[in-house]
């Protein structure tokens, strides 16, 4: 029997069990999955918690109910891949070998990379809101929290979900304001970039929000450290940002092994080809998602469009036929606006997030760079799509590669 | 596209005044950009440009992470040798492309 080995049972390596089953045939090929936790996680789901629109028990599952028939399941941590011996080696010292490796280990947050994050205040005045135990702290925290300075951090590039501080100062200025206490809140959003976002479009439509919603932005501040008697963040130029309630984006790695492993970038994202989805140096390595380091957003819609790009490139390896599947880095974000309503962006590597109608040309029903309600209703409803067709690799109405048609440039 | 004459020499520079061709580089057009971006080059601003030279030839990208981690500075003596956006300002003066930030 031949081994397909998968390593990372998130959103990314949990699709690719299910389609890899499917396409593999049960009398030549092993499938392995390999993953350090038992519980899935909604991510998109995490934005909602600390605003009280969601609880803890609306976004896990067991990850068992996501796997199909015929997968070897193994729940452990991974201590290195040694790819000249085709083998990953897990952390209790068992050797697995494979014939064709998928790596889908995803990023985590690493608040310990910044001085003084992890310090007196965190989860009693700092808060993440990217793992389940800092949004839930946040959700308490807010709950009885009688206002101030409320400061959204971007530690570094490249982070998950990068529209999802923007969802959450929108969210911010929603919630206070219903509660009666927007004037009571001051919010500022401190990022590293330029502007709210990287591409010309989106960031003009994006910084138009912050202003009409008396958001604040402080652009370019790369932050240094944390003063937690003092209560400020300290960039590396010196500038100070003083605030009461911290909210930070940490810095994002990618998993300790794939530096130990040699297959990593500075941040352990795995050297990834952008277009073929192949490890740069190993030919029957092939990565997806979060753990790649290619150049578009780390998020599960990446992930969604590139599955079906690695399926057809690994078949191609494994018939021993040139990779025939081209990846173009598209990313479809919606992004939540508060009030009930939202945005839409859909771009790749080359095309900027452009205005139109999604995924429809004319019709719809979604608009980009527009704020509507029904865009809102797409991101309710697609906790139920990922639960049920996404994570199951079955076929969604959307097309992997970007469409220009309903765009206009 | 344009020519500009830096340092007495013809070097072909993009619309934000990048370099874009790694090769005309010389130390006297490196000191002349550091002088239009308000640094005073010395020999540790030349040991990271090298550095930077020596990535971008090998095809890698550049971090402001990575060059923290290189052994020939950390972040914040970085951030002193290139005040304010040491990422585009040393790009620049080394007269490789200037880092594309994408998300």
């Amino acid at each position: 029997m031949k081994k397909l080995l998968i390593l990372g049972a998130g959103t990314a390596g949990t699709m690719m069990a299910n389609k890899m089953r499917k396409t593999l045939s049960r009398n030549e090929w092993d499938i392995t999955i390999v993953d350090q936790f038992k519980t899935h996680y909604y991510q998109p789901g995490f934005l909602f918690i600390p605003f009280g629109i969601y609880s803890k028990n609306d976004v896990i599952k067991p990850k068992n109910d996501f796997f199909p028939v015929g997968v070897n399941v193994i729940f452990s941590e991974i201590s290195k891949i040694e790819p000249k011996d085709n083998r990953v080696i897990l952390g209790d010292g068992v050797a697995l070998k494979y014939d064709y490796l998928l790596i889908a280990t995803g990023t985590r947050t690493a608040p310990e990379e910044t001085d003084g994050l992890l310090g007196s205040l965190w989860y009693k005045d700092i808060f993440d809101f990217y793992t389940i135990d800092g949004a839930v702290a946040l959700a308490e925290y807010f709950k009885t929290w009688k206002g101030g300075k409320l400061v959204v951090n971007i530690t570094e590039l490249p982070f998950k979900c990068p529209v999802a501080p923007l969802e959450f100062v929108f969210f911010a200025d929603a919630f206070f304001t219903e509660r009666g206490m927007r004037d009571k809140v001051d919010i500022t959003y401190v990022t590293p970039l330029p502007g709210a976002f990287t591409k010309p479009r989106a960031t003009k439509m994006l910084g138009e929000l912050l202003e009409q919603k008396n958001i604040n932005i402080i652009p370019d501040f790369n932050i240094m450290e944390v003063d937690n008697d003092n209560k400020k963040i300290i960039d590396f130029g010196g500038q100070e940002i003083p605030f009461d309630c911290l909210v930070t984006i940490p810095t994002n790695l990618g998993a300790d092994f794939i530096e130990t492993s040699g297959l990593g970038d500075d941040m352990n994202f795995v050297k990834t080809d952008k277009h073929t989805l192949r490890q740069v140096d190993h030919d029957n390595i092939f990565v997806i998602g979060d753990a790649a380091n290619i150049p578009t957003s780390k998020a599960g819609s990446v992930a969604h469009f590139a599955a079906e790009i690695v399926e057809e490139n690994l078949m191609c390896a494994i018939e021993g036929r040139e990779l025939t599947a081209t990846f173009d880095g598209h990313a479809n974000c919606y992004i939540e606006t508060g009030y009930g309503k939202g945005t839409l962006i859909d771009f790749n590597y080359d095309t900027e997030p452009l205005p139109g109608s999604f995924p429809f040309p004319g019709l719809g029903p979604f608009g980009l760079l527009k704020v509507t309600r029904t865009n809102h209703y797409g991101k309710l409803l697609f906790r139920w799509i990922y639960w049920h067709i996404l994570l199951k690799g079955k076929d969604m109405p959307i097309e992997s590669e970007m469409q220009m048609a309903g765009k206009k440039l | 596209m344009s020519i500009k004459t830096i340092a007495g020499v013809e070097v072909n520079v993009n619309d934000e005044g990048y370099m874009e061709d790694a090769s005309q580089w010389t130390k006297e057009i490196a000191s002349e950009i550091a002088k239009e971006e308000g640094v005073e080059l010395t020999d540790k601003h030349f040991e990271v440009i090298d550095f930077v030279r020596g990535k971008i030839s090998a095809g890698e990208g550049l971090t402001i992470r990575g060059i923290g981690k290189s052994g020939v500075v950390n972040a914040k003596e970085f951030y002193a040798l290139f005040p304010g956006a040491p990422l585009k300002k040393v790009t620049k003066i080394s007269g490789v492309p200037k880092p594309t930030s994408c998300i």
